[in-house]
């Protein structure tokens, strides 16, 4: 998919898009490296709110630990608050929400796609309303039934739940990525013998990774980010990272370790950018193949 | 697909729907129409390690006979939601009948907690739903034309603003916009105000939240953009370039031809998130200058007084909201299904 | 059997014994003992004196979350609740009280609770309802070092903390002398309580759960919050404890009507400089009328009601291991501590000043909370100067009476 237009671009036109990327870079990125360098110094010059050049020179850090960089935020973190247990939480939270909502997300958007009866326009639209629903209430209205059926506190509640408030997302992404895969494949297998199940799993499932990973890569970032469904429904022993951020921050009687948090932060994100580097290439050509056409 | 094949395919993901959504929007409604039993109250002696006061206390006992007769409190149809802390109709009509002027009657319409919310939502809505389409197609156009060997980390480093959790993104910022922060300086350089902060007055406050909102979400439609240029179809580009079009006609006839779909899902998405916004009011700790309707949910139920009814009912007004908002694409939808189907 | 199986079986049984050690130091055998609890030092220390009970064949669980207030009511509404025990303050322990979710313990204080102090015990129509051990309350953090080179003397009023606000301003050592925690929301509605608590007028309509701040004292305390906002930074309204102590220890101010269990943390070697720290001294709220404008707040634990007798009992035992005296003093720094034996430190004095100045508690009604709330987001415009204190305080009473009318208090 080369783009023939391309070399006959005015070189002024060129500049000016090539200084648009540029200025877009800097913001998008500016935050993320500011956070990263402040993430070594210490609370007094990471908020310098005495003189915003500490946060670069570093005065207070070298007042308290002797030099212009310390590594005590993370060795709080990670050592001291055990920061790993969350992040070996949020793994597994991630990795189960990831790979059932894209089991019942393919059966379900599949189905969708190949039905012709009418209620699949009004099963999509329900699934539409039910987005829209504001997370905190679902959640305030789990919370009595959860501790009454001793299910709180732990993860697979909480992967279930996230499971199913992504539904809605996951059915209408690949629900359109399935009406672009041809209905002719599946349909002349059926007459070839093969069940409707045989059909979806021999000739829909091998060519369906392309949008199950991009719709898979927005499940993804849904369960590492919550904040309201982890901070409500797990106990402290289960927190995933963002909580467990949160709980880092302070409360109005006593300080909270900011540093903790900033360095937390970095390490938090810091996966992110890997899993973009990984799949940045499927990202795009999933949705290529067709998973956003409306 | 026969009915039979199509229950058992949609079962799994149709019943975590009905249990975990479904189900909890019938009591978020039921909660919406009822308010607790008057609770039965008396003047007792408290003691505590500071002193001895006679206070009102409530008889929990006689108040859960009360509540075992009827579980679900008073029914009271729908006047939480006509209330003074959500549509305020009479509150309206008053201030409508003694207004001074349109201006001084929207002045007294912000003063309800509701409408002050509403107000904010509808202006994010408003503003960065169209922004973030504009910036994101902005982006796609300019990437598609580097050289294809920077793309790759040039789309990396365009994600980051997305996908990093929003309630630590927006914490984040808050931290660099304050007045001693490096980008609070620096607008007080660039405007030579040493006293400007973004954080004391209302509108700089929007304005904040608003950027934050354009730089949240830009990456969301960029990515989809950037995909949906990627299938442009290039005979026909080129046969328009043959008959001699402009580079900007050619955007206008072609490409934004065939990425209007994309639009529409874009807009589906950030209608439905923007009415939502709520991390960054809280991360820009902004409740003072605006508020959402997701943050009055939120004060709400987890305020010192616990207000279930209060936060359905504005929870059902934000469905209400988003079906409305969104109506224009659903219809749109509606006869794309017709063409499919 | 491998060596290395040996082993195992060795160290388990030793640990096991030690577990028994441990219950045969609490006086327990057996039960459940959860307890819910905010997450800071102070209750760590409490809940590891409880937790040392745990092995043997009492079951131990604990869960610390900032949050605990949001999940409190619906874990003690489950029957069996999900905790036996939660660490409640004045506000909470109202809230649990509304609903019949924890129980009186006058039996057990009795049976197990011989060290405890008279003034530890919340009783509400005569029963015990909850232990306290430790006090807060904001109060005056100042500089003396700032205050001297002014010329003034230690803020005993309001009025006497606007002069000398103006005094410091005028002389040009800072812009924004004052500070305090207006963040829109609980902290300004717990700036409103205070001050209101100032003037010595009661809120409420006695005997009635009817507002009664729509008056002079209610314009008396708005016009002194907005007084104080003019010598404050311009972002006070984003101001919560956190914010107001950075700002401290950055030297940006020098009269504060601040949490006392901030004191330590302002006086630690992190984060400040040594000039501003030997500055730092503490006094009583001041004064709005005759009374410190404060609430005098403690923290204790409750017995949860929907729990079996036995686990109550487990409980209680094991939370008085927890507040004990030698505990209280191997943490002098992170509380007030209300256990008898204890010593205040240096860093307790404003509590202590507070109280004794006749400082009143945080009011235990069972309707505080949503006046609390009304009055934080109320009267925010008043203070931004886009409406006056009559229209300010009439909103307030407005959403206050919808939410009493929704939770049952008004008909």
């Amino acid at each position: 998919m080369e783009n023939t237009a391309q070399p006959r671009q005015s070189p002024l036109l060129r500049l000016f898009l090539g200084a648009f990327v540029i200025i877009w870079i800097v913001l998008a990125a500016f935050p993320f490296l500011w956070t990263l360098w402040g993430s070594f110094k210490v609370e007094a010059d990471f908020f310098s709110k005495v003189d915003w050049s500490f946060a670069l020179s570093g005065e207070r850090t070298i007042e308290q630990t002797g030099s212009a960089f310390t590594g005590a935020g993370y060795y709080g973190a990670w050592v001291q608050e055990e920061f790993w247990r969350a992040a070996i939480n949020t793994m597994i939270v991630t990795f189960f929400v990831v790979i059932i909502s894209l089991t019942l997300g393919t059966l379900g958007g599949y189905a969708l796609s190949r039905s012709t009866f009418r209620y699949t326009f009004w099963i999509l639209i329900a699934a539409l309303v039910f987005r829209a629903m504001p997370h905190i209430t679902l959640v305030s209205g789990y919370l009595l039934p959860f501790f009454e059926l001793n299910v709180w506190g732990i993860l697979p509640t909480t992967i279930v739940v996230l499971v199913a408030i992504n539904q809605p997302f996951t059915l209408w992404m690949l629900h359109s990525f399935f009406l672009n895969i041809p209905k002719d494949l599946d349909e002349s297998a059926m007459v070839d013998g093969c069940t409707r199940f045989q059909a979806f799993r021999h000739v829909i499932i091998p060519v369906m990774w392309p949008g199950v990973i991009t719709t898979g890569l927005f499940s993804f970032l849904l369960a590492y980010n919550d904040f309201a469904i982890t901070t409500m429904l797990l106990s402290q022993d289960n927190q995933t990272m963002v909580p467990k951020i949160g709980s880092f921050l302070g409360t109005t009687q006593v300080q909270g370790n900011v540093m903790f948090a900033v360095a937390a932060v970095v390490s938090a994100t810091a996966p992110l950018f890997i899993l973009v580097l990984f799949f940045q290439r499927q990202i795009v050509s999933g949705l290529t193949a067709g998973a956003v056409k409306g | 697909m026969p009915h039979r094949a199509f229950f058992w395919f949609i079962l799994p993901s149709a019943l975590a729907m009905l249990l975990f959504i479904a189900l909890p929007i019938v009591s978020v409604i039921l909660q919406s129409v009822h308010i607790e039993h008057p609770k039965v109250m008396s003047e007792v002696e408290t003691c505590g390690p500071f002193n001895c006061t006679t206070e009102m206390r409530v008889d929990a006992e006689a108040t859960a006979e009360l509540r075992q007769a009827q579980p679900l409190g008073k029914y009271i149809g729908l006047e939480t939601y006509l209330n003074r802390n959500h549509l305020a109709f009479e509150v309206v009509k008053t201030q409508w009948q003694e207004r001074e002027g349109f201006f001084s009657f929207i002045r007294g319409l912000y003063n309800l907690p509701f409408y002050k919310a509403l107000a904010f939502t509808l202006t994010y809505t408003f503003v960065v739903t169209p922004l973030v389409i504009v910036l994101g197609f902005s982006i796609a156009v300019a990437v598609n034309a580097i050289p294809r060997i920077m793309r790759g980390s040039v789309i990396f480093v365009s994600l980051l603003p997305m996908i990093v959790t929003p309630l630590i993104g927006s914490l984040v910022l808050f931290w660099m916009v304050d007045a001693n922060g490096v980008i609070g300086s620096a607008i007080q350089h660039i405007f030579n105000d040493p006293n400007l902060s973004l954080k004391a007055s209302p509108f700089l406050t929007w304005i904040m939240l608003l950027v934050y909102g354009v730089w949240h979400s830009a990456p969301f439609a960029f990515v989809v953009f950037y995909a949906g240029l990627q299938t442009v179809p290039q005979d026909t580009l080129e046969s328009a370039m043959i008959d001699g079009a402009s580079r900007w006609e050619r955007i206008r006839y072609v490409v934004l031809p065939h990425l209007a779909p994309l639009v529409t899902f874009v807009a589906l998405i950030q209608l439905m998130d923007n009415f939502r916004v709520f991390e960054p009011v809280v991360g820009f700790n902004a409740s003072a200058s605006a508020t959402s309707l997701s943050w009055i949910i939120y004060n709400d139920l987890f305020g010192q007084q616990q207000l279930f009814g209060s936060a359905a009912a504005t929870s059902m007004l934000t469905i209400l909201g988003v079906c409305i908002l969104l109506m224009p694409v659903l219809v749109r939808t509606w006869r794309q299904y017709k063409v499919v189907h | 059997m491998t060596i290395f199986k040996k082993t195992l079986v060795a160290g388990s049984l030793l640990l096991a014994s030690l577990g028994t050690a441990h219950a045969d130091g609490c006086g327990i055998e057996k039960g459940t003992v959860s307890i819910l609890a905010n997450d800071f030092p102070a209750l760590h220390a409490v809940v590891g004196g409880a937790e040392a009970c745990a092995g043997g064949g009492v079951e131990f669980s604990k869960n610390h979350n900032k949050d605990h207030k949001d999940i409190m009511v619906a874990a003690l509404t489950s029957d069996p609740s999900e905790y036996t025990t939660v660490i409640v303050a004045n506000s909470t322990l109202v809230t649990l009280m509304n609903d019949g979710l924890v129980r009186p313990i006058d039996d057990l204080v009795e049976k197990h609770g011989g060290s405890l102090a008279k003034n530890q015990l919340i009783t509400v129509d005569g029963k015990v309802m909850a232990v306290a051990f430790m006090a807060n309350a904001q109060h005056l953090f100042y500089r003396s070092d700032i205050l001297e080179a002014a010329g003034v003397e230690v803020p005993k009023t309001y009025d006497d903390v606007l002069a000398a606000a103006k005094a410091i301003k005028d002389k040009g050592l800072m812009d924004y002398p004052y500070i305090g925690t207006f963040k829109s929301g609980w902290n300004l509605g717990e700036e409103f309580v205070n001050m209101y608590m100032g003037t010595g007028a009661d809120m409420f309509k006695a005997g009635s759960a009817e507002l009664d701040i729509n008056n002079d004292n209610g314009v008396k305390t708005l016009e002194m919050l907005k007084s104080l906002t003019e010598y404050m930074n311009p972002d006070y309204l984003t101001f919560d404890s956190n914010a107001v102590q950075a700002e401290w220890e950055a030297g940006n101010a020098a009269l504060s009507n601040l949490w006392g269990s901030r004191a330590g943390a302002v006086l630690d070697d992190e984060g400040s400089t040594e000039e501003i720290v030997a500055g730092t001294a503490f006094a009583s709220a001041p004064m709005l009328g005759d009374t410190p404008a404060t609430t005098l707040w403690w923290d204790g634990f409750a017995i949860a009601a929907n729990t079996s007798d036995e686990d109550a009992e487990a409980t209680f035992i094991a939370m008085m291991n927890g507040v004990t005296t030698e505990m209280a003093n191997a943490n002098p720094d992170e509380a007030v501590w209300l256990i008898d034996g204890y010593t205040p430190g240096a860093k307790a004095v404003g509590v202590a000043a507070s109280a004794q100045a006749g400082a009143k508690p945080y009011p235990m009604l069972p309707y505080i909370g949503a006046l609390h709330t009304a009055a934080g987001a109320e009267i925010v415009e008043f203070l931004q100067g886009s409406e006056d204190a009559a229209t300010a305080l009439a909103d307030m009473e407005a959403a206050y009476n919808a939410a009493a009318k929704e939770a049952g208090f008004l008909e």
